[in-house]
């Protein structure tokens, strides 16, 4: 891209996903001097037959985005309109991707939690799906693990292993084990397989010697040059560039849609990861952020690693944990006893199960009835906590390393050991993804994001509006500014400030005690154990608080200290939780449960009442 | 958005069908375009590599791994027999040897003077790939594989187990909302393809496996015996490889759901016909539906009324794949274009559906399928 950023007055961004192209335009309004998010246009994804040709879709969308703005964005031949002028045309063009099952990677590393979790993570922050980590001590013997490298067919392997100038022997172990293999890769037949090696330094000679006639080998820095450094830059630019060069190129219609963009296609995964560490840097948060789709959740979060104090950006995939391809295993891997804890009403479970298998089969069906929305939404709820708690356990500080520990130590107990992830600290929690982006209420969204994550102390919640993260992903690696603007102004919709005191109070006892200055009159009194309560403050609207806890609860400054501060609205309001943290069980008695959900959905207006109440009766 | 409906599963009385017939990797094409094949013919084969089998070689000889090579008998590349020895290591003046036997036939595929190991490669794995279909071949993609061509009456299933087989198709069931039961099922069924109502029952389904049934094609099937019947619950909707002895082809859903008219018609009309069935489903990217083929000369079949596929106008037959109404048939009466609220309080778009009973129901149009020939 040669232009100047501030030439650029109109972006076309498209996002192909595994069903739908979704297309954003951005245009810079002259009089206010900044980039908004003005039409959003939608047509089904063309990767696949009878189409075969991804940019067909991607015309479609482009076409219903010239429509619904009335500006002529193609020309007579069907081809986008370059350089913009009032009235027509787009001066960038920008694209990210998941189409085709988006990016699919194998890594090895010699040890599992250490060069093989730094090349997981490496893969991960790059917008891939990691299929499977191979490693020495995986517990496989050699022959099932060069079976289970043939079997995968990935598009791409990441090879890492051995501190530079460490021990040669094993890498290059795992080396003849690929080379063994001879994978294949998935797309392209009669193509060499891509494998980035990013090692021992000293071993690439002997990595080469093994690999390279089978495979098409990179070599790029070590991952791990040193146990107490990660250096993942290296390759996940590498992993981008060969994305590009070899798994794109094969794709259909990729080579034409390559040739379209103004800037690499990136995998859509990676473009929401690069937005939300792009706004958590410039605007110092802590973050998490949440997408859960259809087949896939993936969780992303930036936080300040207590050791060395730096921001360090996280991605995790669950990979078969989604709301429709995937449903049924969130089944599988909840079980049916948690997720009906979420469900106010009686459930059968055969009925129960034939319902979430059908939506599997038939997964672009919407729930018509409250029932149905009701049930999918607690499914939601166990898909997030789960694609959570896998997060918190991979952000971790770098395994392998020696600490000095004192006595103290000895006596200190953390529930995920050494994950990064501190809750109290979070600042910021985004939810995307149809379950929570198009929830009929937005209080739904808020609720479902409360019951999985479980923030701690005060803590802003927001939606992505329409999906458009990774649009504003790969656009902030052309024009940052245009990307944050947009970001922070038509992405999100702030939905308003959890405050949820941690620590296990005794059943009806006090929590905290509370005033709030609200725009419509002060409003003071106590939160009790179990409760839930809601506060109008809208979008753009600030409230000055005082939040009292009792002895044994914290809300940010230690238990049972005062804390003073502005809170933010949103279009629910201020939500505070008196659950506790770690968050209070529910009772085993079925009646008793549902009693108690439907004063939390009723507090804080998740449902039409009347109608949840008669599901209950029916 | 335009197109946001789901397309329909296909159910059509005369089509000409192609398969690709392709291998997994490069090998031979057996047949030529213009043969005549059958279900079993095979088209194309070829040769998956061995499995390999590391040896610590170097620590098994006690020797440094750099002067393994030194002591391997034979050059890379090269066949050894089961029970030969590839490799020796003396030790005090040649008092002592340390032998390596090739645990089967192989070849010796790798010495690593790094890791002092050595790859042992098995017998190459034959893999056939047969015509699936009765019908000629039309094409043939060399190294790779053939194109088969056939007349049939076909339809598809919403979900299915099992890969491809064959068999002579029978009713069992009389009507479509009939459930397929064990006392239905009899050893005279062995190796046919059994057709049933709106329910095959966890029972009935373990007796056709003991009778040797080759497939099932049913309206609906219970989640619970699925888990049952397949050891686990299934958690991603990719199927076809399970080898449980039988395929399973569910064409409306989970559930005791009839199956729909015309695939129930349709399949009587054949009844006693040789039939091709695969339940390999994927519904992801690349969406795979579970099938039943039935191979017929063309002049045996007739056509079924046209619809034009994915257009969803006013006359529109459909059937609703969601509760409340899930799986009743009906007609397109009303299509408006707002955005309508459900009694979910989503906002979707709508489509007004009359049933057969004459009864008429707003349901999103993402919850129909059109009913396609």
């Amino acid at each position: 891209m040669t232009q100047k950023p501030e030439d650029i007055k109109v972006i076309i961004a498209t996002d192909c996903g595994s069903t739908t192209t979704k297309a954003i335009l951005i245009q810079y309004d002259e009089e206010k001097g900044e980039y908004r998010q003005t039409y959003r246009g939608e047509a089904p994804t063309t990767v696949e037959s009878p189409f075969e040709d991804v940019t067909k879709g991607v015309l479609n969308s482009i076409s219903e985005l010239s429509e619904l703005s009335g500006r002529e964005l193609l020309d007579e031949n069907n081809m986008i309109l370059k350089k913009s002028s009032p009235s027509e045309g787009a001066d960038i063009y920008i694209s990210t991707s998941s189409a085709g099952g988006g990016l699919q990677m194998m890594v090895a590393g010699v040890v599992r939690s250490m060069t093989a979790e730094s090349a997981e993570r490496a893969a991960l922050g790059a917008g891939a799906i990691v299929m499977d980590v191979i490693a020495s001590n995986d517990h496989r013997l050699p022959h099932e693990q060069i079976e289970r490298i043939r079997q995968l067919r990935p598009d791409m392997i990441l090879l890492s292993g051995g501190i530079d100038g460490g021990t040669k022997s094993h890498v290059v172990d795992l080396a003849e084990l690929i080379s063994a293999a001879d994978p294949k890769p998935r797309l392209g037949i009669g193509f060499k397989l891509p494998v980035i090696y990013a090692g021992n330094r000293d071993a690439r000679e002997e990595v080469s010697g093994t690999l390279e006639e089978k495979v098409d080998l990179v070599i790029v820095d070590n991952l791990r040059p040193v146990l107490e450094k990660e250096n993942l830059g290296p390759a996940r630019d590498k992993i981008h560039d060969m994305f590009m060069e070899h798994v794109m190129q094969q794709a259909p219609g990729y080579k034409k849609l390559m040739e379209w963009t103004d800037s690499p296609i990136m995998p859509t995964p990676g473009a929401v990861g690069a937005i939300i560490e792009r706004v958590a840097q410039l605007y110092d948060l802590q973050v998490v952020g949440v997408d859960i789709g259809g087949a896939t959740t993936d969780v992303f979060s930036v936080f300040v690693d207590p050791e060395d104090e730096k921001p360090v950006f996280n991605r995790t995939v669950s990979a078969n944990l989604g709301m429709s391809y995937s449903i049924s295993n969130i089944l599988a891997e909840a079980t049916l006893p948690n997720i009906s804890r979420w469900v106010p009403f009686p459930i059968d479970e055969r009925e129960l199960r034939n319902q979430i298998k059908n939506k599997m089969i038939r997964p672009t069906t919407i729930p018509q009835t409250l029932h149905s929305l009701a049930v999918e939404q607690a499914i939601a709820r166990e898909a997030l906590r789960l694609a959570f708690v896998q997060h918190k356990s991979f952000a971790t500080t770098l395994k392998g390393v020696q600490k000095q520990r004192t006595i103290a130590d000895a006596f200190v107990q953390t529930g995920t050991e050494g994950t990064i992830v501190n809750m109290m600290n979070l600042d910021l929690l985004v939810g995307s993804g149809g379950v929570l982006s198009h929830a009929p209420r937005r209080n739904q969204s808020a609720m479902m994001m409360i019951d999985a994550f479980r923030p701690e102390g005060i803590t802003r919640l927001a939606v992505d509006s329409i999906f458009m993260m990774p649009h504003l992903g790969v656009l902030s690696e052309v024009h940052p500014k245009a990307a944050t603007e947009v970001f922070l102004k038509d992405c999100l919709v702030y939905i308003g400030t959890c405050i949820a005191p941690v620590g296990q109070i005794k059943e009806s006892k006090d929590v905290m005690k509370y005033s709030i200055d609200l725009p419509q009159g002060r409003q003071e009194g106590m939160l009790r154990q179990g409760e839930m309560l809601l506060f109008p403050l809208g979008v753009g609207e600030k409230a000055s608080a005082v939040f009292e806890p009792t002895g044994k609860a914290d809300v940010g400054a230690g238990k049972g200290t005062r804390v003073e501060t502005v809170v933010h609205g949103g279009v629910v309001g201020l939500i505070l939780d008196g659950r506790g943290r770690p968050l209070m069980t529910v009772p085993d008695d079925k009646d008793a449960r549902i009693q108690q959900m439907l004063s939390w959905l009723e507090n804080l207006k998740v449902y039409n009442m009347d109608e949840l109440k008669a599901l209950g009766r029916a | 958005m335009a197109h946001a409906y789901t397309p329909g599963l296909k159910v059509s009385p005369k089509i000409r069908l192609t398969k690709k017939r392709i291998l997994p990797l490069k090998g031979d094409v057996v047949v030529n375009v213009g043969d005549t094949v059958t279900s079993d013919t095979v088209v194309a084969r070829t040769e998956l590599p061995g499995k390999v089998t590391p040896i610590n070689a170097a620590n098994i000889l006690g020797v440094p791994a750099p002067d393994l090579v030194e002591h391997v008998l034979k050059p890379e590349g090269s066949p050894i027999a089961k029970g030969e020895i590839y490799a020796v290591a003396k030790s005090f003046f040649g008092l002592f040897k340390t032998t390596l036997k090739a645990p089967e036939d192989c070849h010796l595929e790798n010495i690593s003077q790094i890791t002092g190991k050595i790859l042992l490669r098995g017998k190459p794995l034959p893999v056939e790939v047969t015509a699936y279909l009765e019908g000629k071949v039309t094409e043939v993609y060399p190294q790779e594989g053939v194109a088969v061509e056939c007349w049939a009456a076909f339809t598809q299933g919403i979900f299915g187990i099992g890969g491809e087989t064959h068999g002579i198709l029978r009713m069992v069931c009389k009507s479509k909302d009939e459930r397929l039961s064990p006392e239905k099922i009899s050893p005279e069924h062995r190796g046919c393809v059994l057709v049933g109502g709106s329910i095959v029952t966890a029972a009935a389904l373990k007796k056709a496996l003991e009778h040797g049934v080759r497939a099932i094609v049913v309206g609906g099937f219970d989640d619970q015996d699925l888990r049952n019947f397949l050891g686990y619950d299934l958690g991603v909707a990719i199927t076809g490889s399970e080898n449980k002895g039988i395929t399973l082809v569910v064409t409306e859903g989970f559930g005791e759901i009839p199956m729909a008219d015309r695939t129930f018609e349709l399949l009587k009309n054949h009844e006693g016909h040789k039939a091709c069935v695969n339940g390999a489903t994927q519904i992801r990217a690349g969406v795979i539906r579970p099938e039943v083929v039935i191979p017929r000369p063309e002049s045996e079949l007739k056509a079924g009324p046209e619809v034009t596929a994915g257009a969803l106008i006013i006359g529109t037959p459909i059937r609703v794949i969601r509760e409340p109404y899930f799986g009743r048939l009906g007609t397109v009466s009303l299509l408006p274009p707002e955005l309508t609220p459900l009694e979910s309080e989503t906002k979707a778009r709508v489509l007004k559906v009359k049933f057969a009973d004459g009864i008429e129901a707003v349901v999103p149009r993402a919850n129909v399928e059109i009913l396609e020939t």
